[in-house]
């Protein structure tokens, strides 16, 4: 989507543009109750998962565009210049020279969107999804006394998830870093 | 036939009209300097030889190919014709040693062990083979520089343009540059834009004077800085000279 929005012609770019614009400015718990209970209505029925996993990925989609977007604009325009100056195609120029320095730049803030999808599958609560949530909900539900236990259980169980794949992220981060963009101030 | 001919080239941004009919030729091996004051379409004229920026009316001419064809292959074309810029634009992601091998790779399909060998090759006659691992930015202006020599020589090209290739340089890193253009000239057709007179005294053939889009005058550098037909060849001269420190 980033490259359509940059590279594709006027009607393509705008189509990514108005893709962003609108799943950007929905609230998720909208977006959720649109597909779950609106799509029904016009005989599209789906089963919670499926809307849950169309909703969360239709929105994380267009904020993942503009991550990769920032990042596509961050390399300098005179890299592709020099690149189709040796003979390479517009194609070959994004494969070779700007998706590699793309998706390096773009790992700090694809691990950000990263961590609010996993948080906000527990939104998902709202039109039934068995999730996290809900499994903590059958629990509590019998044993009333173990709500606050159960609940801090959930927050650690996030906590956990969302740690160890930021941490992994940043593994990843630190092992393909460009040499020589260092920050080599000692004080 | 000359190896490029460009015939009443003419370019425009928007409204101001940058190149009005710019004509001359060059042949194999040929070193000619392209010099003029600021906003002249210098730069323009180079991106409009290898089309980066097609001219709007007039011909370019490579090796009996008219290359301002739209049916032409301008891929094809464009490994042909080397292109050293004013900020070097080496690619940030890769050593200097893969950005000279990248283009050997993907554009001349070449294997990557054979493309690593003759980029290695390239960066040798730069005097850069310690220095193959490094990324860009690890790298002094000059040394960069030089990397984007390398990377457009790797190419074999019929010709190789060169956009004010030392400007961007501190004085003491533009001396390496020089010298590594002056040992690669008449090996390789080289057409440079530059404001260095030492180069364009002691290695072109012929220099080039423009101004407000056009060629004022054009002639071997003993002509040029001797005795000018132009007034305003001697004047833009001895303005540069004077700036420069030349005798």
């Amino acid at each position: 989507m980033a490259m359509g929005r940059t590279f594709g012609g006027r009607v393509l770019s705008t189509a990514v543009y108005l893709y962003e614009k609108v799943f950007r400015g929905i609230p998720l718990l909208v977006i959720f109750f649109l597909i779950y209970f609106g799509l029904s209505q016009i005989g599209i029925n789906l089963n919670p998962l499926t809307s849950a996993v169309l909703g969360l990925g239709l929105r994380s989609a267009a904020y993942q565009a503009q991550i990769f977007r920032s990042a596509l604009n961050s390399i300098p325009e005179g890299q592709s210049t020099a690149a189709r100056s040796l003979g390479m195609s517009k194609l070959q120029t994004i494969r070779s020279i700007l998706l590699p320095q793309v998706l390096r730049l773009s790992i700090p803030g694809w691990s950000n969107e990263f961590t609010i999808v996993l948080k906000d599958t527990s939104i998902a609560f709202s039109i039934g999804v068995v999730e996290l949530m809900r499994q903590g909900r059958y629990v509590y539900v019998r044993n009333p006394e173990m709500v606050l236990p159960i609940f801090l259980l959930i927050a650690v169980i996030y906590f956990v998830l969302v740690v160890s794949i930021n941490k992994s992220l940043g593994f990843l981060e630190k092992k393909y870093r460009m040499k020589g963009f260092e920050l080599t101030v000692e004080r | 036939m000359h190896m490029l001919e460009v015939k009443n080239v003419h370019k425009r941004y928007g409204k101001t009209e940058v190149l009005k009919g710019v004509d001359f030729t060059m042949d194999k091996g040929e070193t000619k300097v392209v010099i003029g004051p600021s906003g002249t379409g210098k730069s323009t004229l180079l991106r409009c030889i290898n089309q980066l920026h097609p001219p709007e009316q007039g011909e370019v001419w490579l090796e009996g190919v008219k290359i301002t064809d739209p049916k032409v292959d301008i891929n094809k074309v464009r490994r042909k014709i080397g292109f050293v810029f004013q900020d070097f634009n080496l690619f940030t992601h890769l050593t200097a040693l893969r950005n000279v091998s990248i283009g050997l790779e993907k554009v001349l399909k070449m294997d990557k062990g054979a493309a690593e060998k003759r980029a290695m090759d390239e960066l040798k006659r730069v005097g850069l083979e310690p220095h193959a691992n490094q990324y860009p930015a690890e790298l002094s202006g000059g040394q960069q520089q030089r990397v984007g020599i390398a990377r457009a020589l790797a190419m074999d090209p019929t010709i190789i343009l060169f956009d004010e290739p030392t400007s961007a340089l501190d004085p003491e890193l533009i001396g390496e540059v020089l010298e590594v253009m002056q040992s690669i000239a008449h090996e390789v057709t080289m057409l440079v834009v530059t404001h260095e007179m030492g180069f364009a005294r002691n290695v072109a053939d012929e220099i080039i004077f423009m101004e407000g889009g056009v060629i004022v005058e054009s002639g071997p550098p003993k002509q040029m800085f001797y005795s000018p037909k132009h007034k305003r060849t001697g004047e833009f001269l001895g303005k540069i000279a004077s700036l420069y420190g030349e005798e």
